[in-house]
């Protein structure tokens, strides 16, 4: 089942990516005073992506190094017995101990709060951190679960059926957010990520 | 990567070299759970898993119990006492019982090949094998392509062999049709009376000496001798046995110092394997057991999920590349 | 209908006993063959029109498991004997292995008097070889002869005491009746399921050896020969089995062969997905052996087809591979699977088909049955070649659906029966009204 889609709209360039990603920084240093005792989790695959890139920011600012991991949700996915193949899982990989950290989870989209849940799930599998927070590239709404990011790139309205594509260097060569419209299902993805559905960059988390 | 689409693991037969690469690929994932303090995942929350293991095992019993817990399902255990197989039904039935109540995934452990086949064509549920007569013990094949693989960081070019009943061994079988599929090169030894007619067909050399093909091998894979099996009196003693294929550090002086060495287990201790050389460097043998769990654990994971969701979508990496996706067809099982 | 007279009209008429091969009329009167002619006229016959089918001599199968008495749930007399009917058959040759055993006249005499109340075709009796089929010592052959043995056979097992098999042939000497012999060395075939070979490695079943057949083959024409016995090999499977038969005949030891329609059409490589339908003994062997079965066959070094016709119950067969019994049904597929894919895919003559389904069998036997000459019991079967049919287990007669066949699609199947004269199958219905 291919959906086809039309680009809508650019959001964000190279340079705005860079932009949201410094002031998400300045945010957290404002809001926790020193990188000391934080750590970035980033949310496969494009959030750790993201994460790396806000820790180089932080560890500008703040002169530190803060740790980085990169946290795999497939297995706490609510929906694993809806699909009909099971994703495929990657490693999780957290070189730190979590206990006692202020872990902040960064993912590239925001959408229905699931993947969040999930990771929040997988975190308290790991350890019992001093808090957690979340930061994420765009929010563009649609949440169906009770929660909300502390720190945003950039508010993004949309209409369920389209999907915020985050393209970044690593991977997909360049770096850019876009917004694409697609012909609508009858339903959407209750686990957000439509993106993924149906083409490989932009984690529309 | 290649999906997982197939309903059972039946044998490694069947499978091609990207479904062999897949499962290794989530085994490695699955590894690290293990290794937390909290050593459990959610991801079959609310799926029953049988374990119907009617020929005693201990070992792959426990072994998919705990990957089974550890991925939360729950367990129903079945075994020989408590399964009116013994008393006559007939295996379909028990198998369309066990079906009736739900159960999504069923582990079967029989002494005669082809039951877990036979029982997968039958019910909807899906059918892991755990070992079937002398036909195939696929996720003990696994286990060691997956241990090979970290131990050698490869396994295509490798000399592999296996020493033992290659006539009676599941192990075996599964281990040829896995190695081969991956590039490995296969010899067979034993005694003439354990090595089945035409193996040669299937890509493995057969030896009636040890001497020559170990100081070839990269991987030697010694076979439990089946003592029960001696009453049939395919040789004449285990002590001719041991003199002749019984593996001790004498025999792996002409062997290659980066030889490892496996065993699917329980081992013989001073029959297949002398004890200062199963306990010995070269010994991986605990390690295939740790492997086995994270091995079980993305056959399980990856079963449970061909298993639920819809058939009749079968899924094309193309259109549907990466973790998530759509639910379509939630209702529809098989 | 008054069977009195019947004209079967403008059927290709086939009778290897005649060499007779043409499109023509057969006449039956007071349920004998009267007459065959081109255009016969014949005063107030009922007549049958056969054009475009095949009129042949009813069929006979020297080796059928009928399972009565004792074990009434895989076949009855009535289920086997409206089996046999759907399939062109209309004499038997019931194996020994019953419960109990057909070692005594008083069994024989209960298959006789069984058949009797049925009365759909003709049911011989065969008698055991040996007392309780335990291979020790001989039954009371000339009873069994007396009581209407036509042959001896433990089949099901091998006569394993080369000794006691001695004297079973040589006790043939004087009731000239054939020992049938199955031919298996247990201490080769062991537990195996299937033939020892590729697929038996690739599946890890145990093997059963072309030597467990072949063997015996062998001891038994070694004794037959030396005996001066009469000797028929059951169900020969093996390409060696044949060459050992060959020679034998050419030496001039009396010893004849059948052959089944599974073995005929069939490898080992059914096993591949462990269906217990294709378990049977001797097992189904390799692509070379059914090739040279089937030139075995053409030849006349293999004398009969025959069914070994062995129903078990579902639940028996719903085993595993190693748990199920071994055996297949085959009297209603016979015809349809050997014109199939004997005749038209195989290369086999449709007149030796024929002929070792009717003449030749009766040979072996020595009876006079098998043909259609003036005077002869009017036992005939009339095909049409053309008919398509599918094999389903829902539609047999038989109580046993272990049929290796299901869902093949076949040409060629039976229309009518007639035994002594009288229909009892037209247009592949069963003739009701038509008590004995």
């Amino acid at each position: 089942m291919k959906t086809q889609t039309r680009l809508k709209a650019h959001l964000l360039d190279e340079q705005g990516i860079q932009k949201a990603l410094t002031r998400i920084g300045h945010e957290i240093l404002e809001r926790h005073r020193q990188t000391q005792g934080i750590a970035l989790i980033g949310i496969r695959s494009r959030g750790e992506m993201v994460a790396q890139r806000l820790a180089r920011i932080l560890n500008e600012l703040g002169g530190t190094q803060v740790p980085v991991g990169a946290l795999d949700i497939t297995l706490y996915r609510d929906d694993l017995s809806l699909i009909s193949a099971s994703p495929v899982v990657h490693a999780t990989d957290i070189p730190f101990d979590v206990q006692g950290r202020k872990i902040v989870i960064v993912d590239d989209v925001l959408f229905t709060g699931r993947t969040v849940r999930a990771a929040l799930d997988a975190l308290a599998d790991l350890g019992r951190p001093e808090s957690i927070e979340l930061a994420v590239l765009v929010d563009r709404g649609h949440r169906e679960l009770p929660i909300k990011a502390d720190y945003v790139g950039k508010n993004v309205p949309t209409a369920q059926s389209e999907l915020v594509q985050v393209r970044l260097k690593e991977v997909d060569g360049a770096d850019e957010v876009v917004i694409e419209s697609r012909r609508p299902t009858n339903k959407e993805d209750t686990f957000g990520d439509a993106g993924e559905t149906v083409s490989r960059p932009g984690g529309d988390k | 990567m290649t999906r997982w689409t197939r309903k059972d693991l039946l044998g490694l037969e069947e499978l091609s070299r990207e479904e062999l690469l897949l499962i290794l690929d989530q085994a490695k994932a699955f590894q690290q759970v293990s290794l937390r303090s909290i050593k459990k995942v959610p991801a079959l929350r609310g799926k029953t898993v049988a374990l119907c293991f009617l020929e005693p095992s201990t070992r792959t019993r426990t072994s998919f119990e705990l990957a089974a817990k550890r991925l939360s399902a729950d367990i129903l255990q079945i075994q020989p006492s408590s399964s009116s197989l013994v008393k006559g039904e007939t295996v379909l039935d028990t198998a369309r019982a066990i079906e009736a109540m739900q159960v999504e995934i069923v582990v079967i452990r029989h002494s005669t090949s082809g039951v877990p086949a036979m029982v997968a064509r039958a019910i909807r549920s899906s059918v892991i094998n755990a070992g079937d007569g002398s036909h195939e013990h696929p996720t003990q094949g696994l286990v060691d392509l997956f241990t090979i693989l970290e131990k050698k960081g490869r396994i295509e070019g490798l000399n592999v062999l296996i020493v033992g009943d290659i006539l009676h061994s599941r192990v075996a079988r599964s281990n040829l049709w896995g190695l081969t599929r991956l590039g490995a090169k296969v010899t067979v030894c034993g005694p003439p009376t354990l090595i089945p007619t035409g193996i040669e067909s299937f890509g493995a050399k057969v030896s009636y000496r040890l001497e020559e093909p170990l100081g070839a091998a990269d991987v030697l894979i010694a076979l439990r001798l089946q003592m029960e099996r001696q009453q049939e009196k395919y040789i004449p003693s285990s002590r001719e046995y041991t003199r002749l294929y019984g593996i001790d550090r004498e025999k792996l002086k002409g062997a290659k110092p980066d030889l490892i060495l496996m065993h699917p287990g329980p081992v013989n201790r001073g029959v297949e394997l002398s004890p200062e050389v199963a306990d010995g460097p070269q010994s991986v043998i605990l390690e295939q057991v740790t492997n086995g769990i994270a091995v079980r654990m993305a056959v399980l994971y990856l079963v449970a999920g061909a298993h639920s969701g819809s058939a009749d979508s079968p899924v094309d990496a193309a259109v549907h590349p990466e973790p998530f996706e759509s639910p379509q067809g939630k209702r529809s099982l098989t | 209908m008054n069977s009195s007279r019947l004209l079967i009209r403008g059927g290709r008429l086939i009778d290897p006993a005649q060499g007779l091969d043409e499109v023509t009329d057969l006449l039956i009167e007071e349920g004998k063959v009267a007459g065959i002619g081109k255009n016969l006229k014949a005063e107030k016959a009922a007549a049958l029109d056969a054009k475009g089918k095949i009129v042949t001599p009813g069929f006979i199968d020297l080796h059928v498991h009928l399972r009565s008495p004792g074990q009434e749930h895989k076949e009855t007399i009535l289920t086997g004997s409206r089996a046999a009917v759907r399939g062109g058959f209309t004499t038997l040759c019931a194996m020994a292995n019953t419960d109990p055993v057909a070692d005594s006249a008083a069994v024989l005499e209960v298959l006789q008097t069984q058949n009797a109340k049925v009365g759909l075709v003709s049911i011989l009796g065969i008698g055991a070889v040996t007392v309780g089929l335990k291979g020790e010592t001989l039954t009371e052959m000339g009873e069994l002869e007396t009581a209407g043995a036509v042959g001896f056979s433990d089949d099901g097992m091998p006569v394993l005491n080369a000794g006691v098999m001695r004297r079973a042939l040589e006790y043939t000497r004087m009731t000239g009746l054939p020992v049938i012999a199955h031919c298996e060395e247990k201490t080769l075939s062991g537990t195996g399921v299937m033939h020892e070979g590729v697929t038996a490695t690739r599946l890890g079943l145990a093997g059963i050896p072309a030597e467990a057949e072949t063997v015996m083959i062998a001891r038994d024409i070694l004794l037959a020969e030396a005996a001066g016995g009469r000797l028929h090999i059951a169900h020969v499977s093996t390409a060696a089995g044949v060459e050992l038969i060959r020679a034998a005949k050419a030496r001039g030891v009396r010893v004849t062969a059948e052959v089944t329609p599974h073995h005929l059409t069939l490898t080992d490589e059914a096993l591949g997905h462990y269906d217990s339908r294709f378990k049977m003994n001797p097992p189904l062997r390799t692509a070379a052996d059914l090739e040279a079965l089937r030139a075995g066959l053409k030849e006349g070094v293999l004398d009969a087809v025959a069914t070994d016709h062995a129903p078990h119950s579902k639940a028996e067969k719903e085993m595993d591979l190693g748990g199920a019994p071994f055996g297949v049904v085959g009297l209603e597929t016979a015809i349809g699977v050997l014109l199939t894919e004997g005749v038209s895919r195989g290369g086999i003559p449709l007149s030796t088909l024929i002929a070792s389904m009717t003449s030749r069998p009766a040979k072996v036997l020595g009876i006079d049955r098998g043909h259609l000459r003036k005077g002869a019991a009017a036992d005939v079967t009339i095909l049409d070649p053309e008919a398509g049919w599918t094999v389903d287990a829902a539609t047999f007669a038989s109580k046993g659906v272990n049929s290796p066949f299901l869902g093949w699609r076949l040409k060629g199947q039976v229309t009518d029966v007639l035994v002594k004269g009288k229909i009892v199958l037209r247009n592949g219905q069963f003739v009701n009204g038509e008590e004995k």
